[in-house]
């Protein structure tokens, strides 16, 4: 088990930048996940790290070794794939102990881990099944079988549940995770699903256009994002962002948006007056009569959808058009007239115009509760 | 999908009467192909006088007694001799000789054919393994690698096929005589790889690109280098696609004429320039040439027929695509 660090990495295609100066650091045994649309760099930084593609510039470093310049088979890294790749030719037990072989194991050892990692799977009464003759879910536990069974310094995993149907996914999840607080190695996971790596990932590096925007907790990133990408990114529904023109000034604790003055974190940076943008969770929203004293917006309900617990309503205001999550039993309807006012503890400033958080107390909260230990 | 009623109901599946069509034509083609070869194949088990006959024998032992006489005279040579020397000769000692003595002549030794069936095999053989073993490599650089001015050279491999290959018979013939390379087994070999390589790599390339790459990286992260998850990896995914590039190879090589008639005249001669070479001894010995053509078709036929299980199990799609 390794640290996996990754300094100053800069990857070309010809013109196209995939990947821009990015740097970080794995801790040993730590599951990290790289988060971002298609076509942000992540799958092209893991590959990096995997020894697929080389860097056009930077390092990589695992284990305190620079493997930068070192071949994929000289890493000891393994690597789950999205499609699996497991191979059709071979049945379970010879995908599993495929890289075994090329270890030169031998032949009892070889058996005795390809069946140790069968069972962590429980996947032993497919050992001598064909590949082609397994569910998506089953081809998932081989897929990782393979790579656990080499004991390899860290695992790479490029949406290895991208294949697999939603309810699978959710179950794999579960599954994924406790294999990583069993085996307590560090994991580099690549996906575009942010409930995957909320749910999985100690840290998560949130990559847009080639660059990490944001690294931190599930909680840090959810709670302050640093850019208007991430607060987008992060959450279902995505934070609203509520657009107006107005100043910061360091140490006041509220912005005004139109008549409205709006309570937040007490801001630690100033910014001229030009375009803001107010980051507001759907859970964040509250929704009251009509003309109650300290909303911020009136709003019209433009429609809900029911989930159960809570239920999403769309509520279209003077300021564009905001999704709130609300307790089910609210007896709202399309069409009420509501007020809005929001709960002040972590609302988010950005500067519409960059993108980018406007500091506040809510950057400081030192506190990384985890969820995962 | 079954009994009519569904059939008849559904958007797809094809309707009786075209099932019908499809298979009238399928039969009729199947008759146009078949009745040559039926024809060769009866031919060769009549005598002389039967094979010229008009109206011709159709149905052997029906219209004609079965002869083995088209083989016999296929492996041997034989020459004419007077009655008296014949009268003189002990009892024939096999059946060949005793049919080759009531045309008044008798086997002095063995004919050509052997040794240019085995000039044959070698040949298309060896000239197959070279192209489908050559196309596999460069199909497989191709495919996965970064090759400068990669489509213009792919074109350029395609381009040799777009003239008639006899069109360059005079060149060749030159350059073979110079360089020794005429009427030799390895001239043929190569001559018949050069043409077929490009075939095989345009071929191997499509089955090599549909074989996706995370198998080989799946490998190399594994601890295999390249060259180990192309031979343990890619090969054996590949089969299907060699196996029938090995099949178009084998059979341009092996029905060669034209290139064969030109440059070989002895010990590399081929069989297809050797067939209709037999009808000139002795008359027109249609069941001779008629049985040296029906062996010829032989081993190809078993090739195919041992291969058709990887022909027609077309690309395994197997873990990764569902």
């Amino acid at each position: 088990m390794a640290e996996i660090r990754v300094d100053n990495l800069v990857k070309r295609f010809g013109a196209f930048m995939a990947v821009r100066d990015t740097s970080f650091t794995v801790e040993n045994g730590d599951f990290f996940c790289l988060l971002g649309p298609s076509g942000c760099g992540k799958t092209t930084t893991l590959r990096m790290v995997a020894g697929l593609e080389l860097p056009s510039s930077g390092s990589i470093q695992l284990d305190g070794e620079d493997v930068t310049f070192k071949r994929a088979r000289e890493r000891d890294i393994a690597m789950v794939f999205q499609l699996f790749a497991l191979y059709p030719h071979m049945n379970v037990r010879k995908n599993i102990s495929f890289p075994l072989v090329s270890m030169g194991v031998p032949r009892d050892e070889t058996r005795r881990r390809v069946e140790e990692a069968a069972r962590v799977l429980r996947i032993e009464h497919l050992l001598d099944k064909s590949i082609s003759g397994l569910s998506g879910g089953d081809r998932q536990r081989v897929a990782l079988g393979r790579a656990i069974v080499r004991e390899p310094k860290a695992f790479m995993m490029d949406e290895p549940l991208g294949a697999l149907d939603a309810e699978f996914r959710h179950l794999m999840c579960g599954e994924l995770r406790a294999l990583h607080d069993r085996l307590k190695a560090t994991t580099v996971y690549v996906t575009h699903d942010q409930l995957e790596a909320m749910s999985m990932a100690d840290k998560i590096a949130v990559m847009n256009d080639g660059v990490i925007e944001q690294l931190g907790s599930p909680q840090e990133i959810y709670d302050r994002p640093n850019s208007m990408f991430v607060g987008d990114f992060i959450g279902s529904p995505a934070m609203n962002f509520i657009h107006f023109d107005g100043a910061a000034i360091a140490g006041s604790t509220s912005v005004s948006i139109d008549a409205a003055c709006v309570t937040l974190p007490e801001l630690r940076e100033s910014h001229a007056p030009g375009p803001l943008a107010l980051g507001v969770r759907p859970e964040q929203i509250v929704i009251g009569d009509p003309g109650r004293q300290g909303s911020a917006l009136p709003g019209e309900i433009f429609g809900t959808e029911y989930l159960g617990t809570t239920q999403i309503v769309t509520v279209a205001t003077p300021r564009g058009k905001l999704k709130a999550r609300l307790p089910a039993h609210l007896p709202v309807a399309a069409g009420d007239r509501v007020s809005l006012s929001f709960r002040p503890e972590r609302l988010s400033l950005f500067d519409a115009a960059t993108g980018k958080a406007i500091r506040s107390a809510l950057h400081e909260a030192s506190t990384t509760r985890r969820t995962h230990g | 999908m079954s009994g009519a009623l569904s059939t008849a109901h559904s958007v797809v599946a094809p309707s009786g009467r075209v099932k019908l069509l499809a298979g009238t034509i399928v039969v009729l083609y199947a008759l146009v192909a078949i009745v040559p070869l039926l024809w060769i194949g009866l031919t060769s088990i009549k005598t002389p006088p039967d094979s010229i006959s008009y109206p011709p024998k159709v149905v052997p032992f029906l219209h004609f007694e079965p002869s083995i006489e088209g083989y016999c005279n296929l492996f041997n040579t034989r020459s004419r001799q007077t009655a008296d020397y014949l009268a003189s000769l002990p009892p024939a000692n096999s059946a060949c000789e005793e049919i080759t003595r009531s045309r008044s002549m008798v086997v002095v030794g063995p004919s050509n054919y052997v040794p240019r069936f085995v000039n044959s095999l070698i040949i298309a053989f060896g000239s197959t393994l070279l192209s489908v073993g050559l196309g596999t490599c460069a199909a497989y650089a191709f495919s996965r690698f970064k090759v400068p001015l990669k489509d213009d050279l792919l074109f350029f491999i395609l381009s040799t096929r777009m003239m008639p290959p006899i069109a360059v018979a005079i060149p060749i013939f030159l350059m073979y005589r110079e360089l020794g390379l005429s009427d030799t087994r390895l001239g043929m070999i190569l001559l018949y790889t050069s043409v077929n390589v490009s075939l095989a790599v345009w071929l191997l390339k499509g089955f090599i690109d549909e074989i996706p790459r995370e198998y080989e990286e799946a490998a190399m992260i594994d601890g295999y280098t390249r060259l180990q998850a192309f031979r343990k990896v890619v090969l054996p995914q590949a089969t299907t696609g060699i196996v029938a590039t090995a099949i178009f190879c084998l059979i341009f090589a092996w029905n060669e004429y034209a290139f064969a008639v030109l440059l070989t005249s002895g010990t590399a001669q081929t069989a297809p320039p050797f067939i209709p070479i037999i009808i000139g001894e002795g008359g027109q010995d249609w069941p001779a040439v008629a049985a040296g053509t029906t062996l010829f078709l032989i081993p190809i036929l078993v090739f195919t027929v041992l291969l058709r299980k990887h022909l027609l199990r077309g690309i395994t799609f197997g873990a990764v695509r569902k």
